[in-house]
């Protein structure tokens, strides 16, 4: 099972499950991380211990704690 | 006679526009261009969230209300914030229905802001989209399908340039429109949702009081949806009707247990839509190609060294301008109320009213005035960090930082600020979202070493050390030492309150990572001013009156018992007393004064409390004065020693004085543990009615600086306690 936070910069995606609960997991989907949505990650920066991800034409900033919880598979180009 | 009759009862009640949109959209600047500079700042009734609203002239309209509703990227509240968005929005009890809706949506990230579109346009209400960031849109090579838009959207879709004002007087004219039509062209309902949530929506949405829906069917849908999508969040759904919660709960638990995702379901049926449509409505869509200059920049700016060196660099400048660059604002203020003060002086007889005027009123004004440029300081730097783009950038940067003392990234720029002075920071407070977040910030910022305790520190460490004996390396390293005690104070105050008394739950980031933009600086000005204005009304007033009350404590009773003997003092000197003596017998016998007003017998009356610090009833008096500013203790001391109260901490005599004053039982007063006793006194204790005055405007009524000003006299108390009596133990003086 890969999460987000384990994805490679670039490496295009699709998101299978969001995990967590209330608050936080209905702003992601409301933010538009719905299954089946393209995504990839922009950048990691390990000091700060948050990654950016593009989906829908935006840019998104999680930690990796909370962004452990997404499952995603990876897109064969 | 009246000739007068009143007004025809058919006057129609100024028409209320509510503007929405997510943070970022673009909203306040649109907000701006519309409303000009006419614009009013209220508390929404019982949370301490702020409300803009300002008149709008539309063209064939009249003055409409324009209502700048907080910035949010879904209607379902998730905080006291977001629960205003949706009651100003859907007009939920006490707000009123607004006439229509302006949504504000960022045309280069479309799809995620036509989910509050959707959402609003679920609420059947005349609905306008003013669409921004059209012009970079194009700049990006893509193009957009306006009328196509409207057309599925079923309400009308305008371009906007705010700063520019394109497509101002075409706004207008679309909210003309949709308020004569009265209701969206089409039926609410545009997006389909599967039947099992249709099913659940229908049975909450009977619960609906007719009050919200006023009986608009797709309304109470709306919001039957809303309260299934918020009924698991206690913070939001406090104060609304039982049944309605009850029944929200109610499915949402049946639908967990047939395995179902609600939450999915009803956001997931918005955005089928949205997908469904994008592409038409975009051509060109987004995705592959790179955002030029964001990501240039991000490349140096979040680059895990670089990144952080630019931080530090920027984040210099600012401090720096703070800390320096506001110097000579302050010292023209203060010259200004000087040579005020002096006209005063000469105008009005000698007496109590010219006391009044000059050391109470005009001092007071002073001391609010004096904040000014460094609170326009602190927003012209906020807001050109913000409208940057910058801010995001910080947070992802000081997220790990912050996070491990549970304050939110957006809090390091007050914390900094707090560095130069508290009652800016505390105003900074603001750019963050939870109110919890601000209150925690607020509760920690005076504990950073304000530049204002700096007088006090350097007379105290002058007196450390003899003349002639002086130790610059070693007093400059105590200075060193002070910053670092309020940086480690103040970090594990953070930790330990936000733990406790303001115990949030775990609060996930989910930062918006906006693209760099060019400030508007027309948009940053008007924050400044208004900010500033909303700080004079209401803080200043506050500290107008405490300087009034210092001022009564510290001049009353008017006379020294004494004043017959210094009276025969200047008879004995005589016509040929040099204006030295004749200033020598004033300041004797204004030291005289302060020592028989109330506020030395009310230090006289804390002396029991304050003596195990090391402190006898004359600081006592200083520690009162010093409630006005901390540094007002250097000058307060002066006059009570009889010094005059023009010595700051650099005067010789006054450093002489610290040196030699004595105690009744000959012992020295200022011995080196009194002073550590009270460096550390001044480093926690919460001594400056300015920025009470700031945590009362921002976090709403006394209770928080009340705990505030407790919290940190008892820290203060403590550890001053630990270090005079703990030296002594150890066998220090």
């Amino acid at each position: 099972m890969l999460t987000i936070d384990a994805l490679g910069p670039g490496t295009p995606a699709r998101l299978a499950r969001i995990g967590g609960n209330g608050g936080f997991r209905r702003r992601l989907l409301e933010m538009g991380f719905l299954p089946g949505t393209a995504v990839r990650v922009v950048r990691r920066v390990d000091i700060g211990g948050l990654i950016e991800v593009e989906l829908r034409g935006c840019r998104i900033s999680l930690r990796n704690s909370e962004a452990h919880r997404i499952v995603v598979e990876p897109v064969t180009p | 006679m009246t000739l007068a009759s009143p007004p025809p009862a058919t006057v129609p009640a100024v028409r209320r526009i509510a503007l929405a949109g997510n943070p970022n959209a673009g909203k306040t600047t649109l907000f701006n261009r519309l409303t000009g500079r006419r614009a009013k700042v209220a508390n929404y009734p019982g949370v301490t969230v702020e409300i803009e609203s300002g008149t709008w002239e539309v063209a064939e309209l009249g003055r409409v209300d324009l209502v700048d509703v907080p910035g949010s990227y879904s209607l379902s509240a998730h905080s006291a914030e977001e629960r205003v968005a949706i009651e100003a929005i859907a007009g939920l009890p006490p707000s009123p229905l607004p006439d229509a809706v302006v949504v504000v949506a960022d045309a280069t990230e479309l799809a995620r802001h036509l989910y509050l579109v959707l959402q609003i346009r679920e609420l059947d209400l005349p609905t306008v989209v003013a669409l921004t960031m059209v012009d970079r849109l194009e700049a990006l090579g893509r193009s957009l399908d306006l009328d196509g838009m409207a057309l599925a959207l079923g309400v009308p879709v305008v371009p906007v340039v705010a700063s520019q004002g394109r497509g101002i007087a075409e706004l207008g004219a679309a909210l003309r429109r949709v308020i004569d039509a009265g209701a969206p062209a089409r039926r609410a309902e545009i997006v389909v949702e599967p039947q099992t949530v249709r099913a659940d929506v229908e049975a909450v949405a009977v619960h609906v009081p007719e009050a919200w829906h006023r009986g608009d069917r797709g309304r109470a849908r709306a919001l039957a949806r809303w309260a299934l999508l918020s009924a698991d969040e206690p913070a939001v759904t406090s104060g609304l009707p039982r049944a309605l919660v009850d029944a929200a709960e109610r499915h949402r638990h049946a639908a967990q247990a047939a395995d179902r995702d609600l939450d999915a379901e009803i956001v997931g049926a918005r955005y089928d839509w949205i997908d469904r449509h994008i592409d038409r409505l975009v051509r060109n869509p987004p995705g592959q190609e790179p955002r030029t200059w964001t990501d240039r920049l991000d490349a140096v700016f979040l680059h895990p060294f670089v990144g952080f060196a630019v931080f530090v660099a920027v984040m210099t400048v600012v401090f720096q301008s703070l800390f320096v660059g506001a110097d000579p604002f302050i010292g023209w203020i203060e010259d200004g109320v000087a040579a005020l003060s002096g006209a005063a002086s000469d105008l009005l007889p000698a007496g109590l009213f010219r006391d009044f005027v000059v050391d109470a009123l005009i001092e007071g004004v002073g001391s609010v005035l004096v904040f000014l440029p460094q609170i326009l300081l602190m927003f012209l730097f906020l807001g050109i960090l913000e409208d940057s783009g910058y801010m995001a950038r910080v947070v992802f940067l000081m997220d790990r930082v912050m996070k491990a003392v549970g304050l939110h990234g957006r809090a390091f720029v007050p914390m900094m600020t707090g560095f130069a002075c508290a009652v800016p920071a505390i105003l900074a407070t603001r750019t963050m979202e939870r109110r919890r977040d601000r209150v925690l910030t607020m509760m920690v910022v005076p504990l950073m070493t304000c530049s204002a305790r700096l007088p006090v520190y350097g007379l105290m460490i002058a007196a450390l050390y003899p003349i002639g004996s002086e130790q610059p390396f070693a007093q400059g390293l105590l200075m060193a030492a002070m910053y670092l005690f309020s940086i480690a104070i103040a970090l594990a105050a953070a930790a330990v309150l936000g733990r406790t008394v303001l115990k949030g739950r775990h609060a996930p980031l989910i930062l918006q990572m906006p693209p760099y933009r060019r400030p508007q600086l027309g948009s940053v000005w008007r924050m400044m001013s208004t900010r500033a204005g909303i700080f004079l009304r209401e803080a200043g007033t506050v500290i107008l009156v405490c300087t009034i009350g210092l001022w009564i404590l510290l001049a009353f009773p008017r006379t020294a018992p004494d004043a017959a003997a210094f009276a025969a003092q200047r008879a004995a000197v005589g016509a040929d007393a040099g204006p030295e003596q004749l200033v020598a017998i004033d300041a004797e016998e204004q030291g005289s004064q302060i020592r028989h007003s109330f506020a030395g017998r009310l230090g006289r009356g804390i002396e029991p409390a304050i003596a195990p610090l090391g402190f006898d009833w004359q600081i006592g008096v200083g520690l009162i004065g010093a409630f006005a500013a901390r540094e007002v203790f250097v000058s307060t001391m002066a006059v009570v020693y009889g010094l005059g109260d023009a010595a700051d901490e650099t005067s010789r005599p006054l450093r002489d004085r610290i040196r030699s004053e004595l105690r009744p039982d000959g012992r020295r007063v200022f011995t080196p543990l009194t002073c550590l006793s009270l460096m550390v006194f001044f480093a926690l204790a919460c001594q400056c009615m300015s920025t009470l005055a700031a945590v009362r405007r921002e976090a709403g009524g006394w209770a928080w600086p009340a705990f505030l000003f407790g919290y940190m006299s008892v820290l203060a108390w403590l550890a001053s306690f630990a270090v005079y009596q703990g030296g002594h133990l150890l066998g220090f003086e």
